[in-house]
């Protein structure tokens, strides 16, 4: 089996501009911040993030909105850091709001092989717009496509070498799915054990689904 | 009690044992606080938690859970924690009884905005547009009107929609107030308040209960 560990330069080797980059957490909990820096040091721009938020000033995605690194964000909140409003609205960002339940469905539904979500969300507000509808046993729902990224980058809590994750906490968030929607899935390990360390029964996202694995993630703050 | 202690205080009475509740950032999570200590609350946080408890403090926080306004938060025995997809599952699945929202805006038609002031705030809507759109029950918990004295509860929003004809009950300093087909009806006022202060600072013409009450009369 070929080796997952890679250290720094060879994640950076992996990234190039116009990148889709799906990033694990939701608001700085479970985000794997050692990935972002590497892509802050690695110069990449014109990036598409697809994120739960842009959390705050300061760590995790905001890093890339500061350094002007991110030409889309695709997320369901953006209030924490004033930032991403402010460039949104001055032009300098380009915004997709949805619905956090539907973001997590549409990477799901990407990562499950469906052919899009049908939705009750957003039904009548803007999230409307520009999209198809469908009436089935007298429900009307949202259609919304699948989304897929060429890169995933995860935190993990604890990590085994073959790529096995546990998530502590309330750091589970949108790294599992994420695990499932992307060419290329690199997770970012608090702590990195042998194979076997883990029981089965703990395993969260399977080893098969990660491709690449980084310890030193620093513990949680 | 000041306006938000009293709005969160009535919120609770609608809560009730065994009810699975997801509360929204700000105002709402101080309705936690009023919960008689006799009943089993299941508290959601549609970050991926089932049984939260109150806010951490010194040597009790976990730096891996927060809760879904960013604040490091207990759990009670029993509780779990999932993905955001299982998070959504329970939400839009019909599994929460009760969701309580803060908005900039609510109308007589059960619409409501709190995700956008288009060219200024922008925070997004975050789970609410899932959350009202699965639970049993939406809530609206605001004070009546916003500083400088614009009324909250409108006769049409006209902020971009978070909700379309969701709301089934306004819960605000002054008065409780159900969304019916017919409009909006007044089912209580605070103490020391009259219907018609309460119809001077709300848009909308409002229909007055024939079970008009006190806030938290028996």
């Amino acid at each position: 089996m070929k080796d997952k560990i890679i250290d720094r330069e060879q994640f950076k080797a992996m990234l190039h501009d116009g990148m889709t980059i799906m990033v694990g957490g939701f608001a700085g909990n479970g985000v794997p911040e050692i990935l972002i820096e590497c892509i802050l040091e690695s110069g990449a721009k014109d990036l598409t993030i697809i994120s739960n938020d842009s959390t705050h000033p300061g760590e995790g995605v905001s890093l890339l909105i500061a350094d002007n690194r991110v030409k889309k964000l695709i997320a369901s909140h953006i209030g924490m850091n004033p930032q991403t409003a402010e460039k949104y609205n001055a032009g300098e960002l380009d915004v997709q709001l949805v619905p956090q339940g539907t973001l997590a469905e549409m990477i799901r539904a990407d990562g499950a092989g469906l052919g899009a979500v049908l939705t009750q969300t957003g039904l009548g507000t803007e999230i409307e717009e520009g999209k198809d509808t469908i009436t089935l046993n007298g429900k009307t729902y949202l259609i919304e496509m699948p989304i897929h990224a060429d890169l995933a980058i995860l935190r993990g809590s604890v990590v085994d070498k073959s790529g096995n994750i546990v998530y502590k906490g309330t750091t589970r968030t949108f790294n599992t799915v994420m695990a499932t929607a992307a060419d290329v899935v690199v997770v970012a390990a608090e702590e990195l054990v042998e194979i076997g360390e883990i029981e089965p029964i703990d395993v969260m996202t399977p080893a098969p689904l990660v491709d690449y694995v980084m310890g030193g993630e620093p513990i949680e703050l | 009690m000041n306006s938000k202690e009293i709005i969160a205080k009535r919120v609770a009475q609608e809560i009730k044992d065994g009810d699975v509740v997801n509360l929204g950032i700000g105002l709402p999570e101080m309705v936690a606080n009023y919960i008689d200590e006799d009943m089993t609350v299941y508290f959601q946080a549609e970050n991926g938690i089932m049984g939260m408890g109150g806010v951490a403090e010194g040597d009790d926080i976990d730096v891996n859970v927060i809760n879904a306004g960013c604040k490091h938060v207990l759990t009670n025995k029993g509780a779990c924690y999932f993905d955001s997809a299982t998070s959504f599952a329970i939400i839009r699945g019909g599994h929460v009884d009760i969701t309580v929202l803060g908005v900039l805006q609510v109308d007589e038609t059960g619409s409501f905005a709190s995700h956008k002031i288009p060219g200024k705030r922008i925070p997004g809507m975050g789970g609410a547009m899932d959350l009202v759109t699965g639970a049993k029950q939406v809530i609206v918990a605001t004070t009546h009107t916003k500083k400088g004295g614009t009324p909250t509860i409108v006769k049409k929003i006209s902020l971009p929609a978070t909700a379309v004809n969701k709301v089934n009950m306004i819960v605000t300093e002054l008065a409780v107030i159900r969304v019916t087909d017919a409009g909006l009806v007044l089912e209580e006022i605070a103490e020391g308040h009259t219907i018609e202060e309460i119809q001077e600072l709300t848009e909308p013409q409002l229909i007055v209960s024939t079970h008009l009450k006190k806030m938290f009369s028996e």
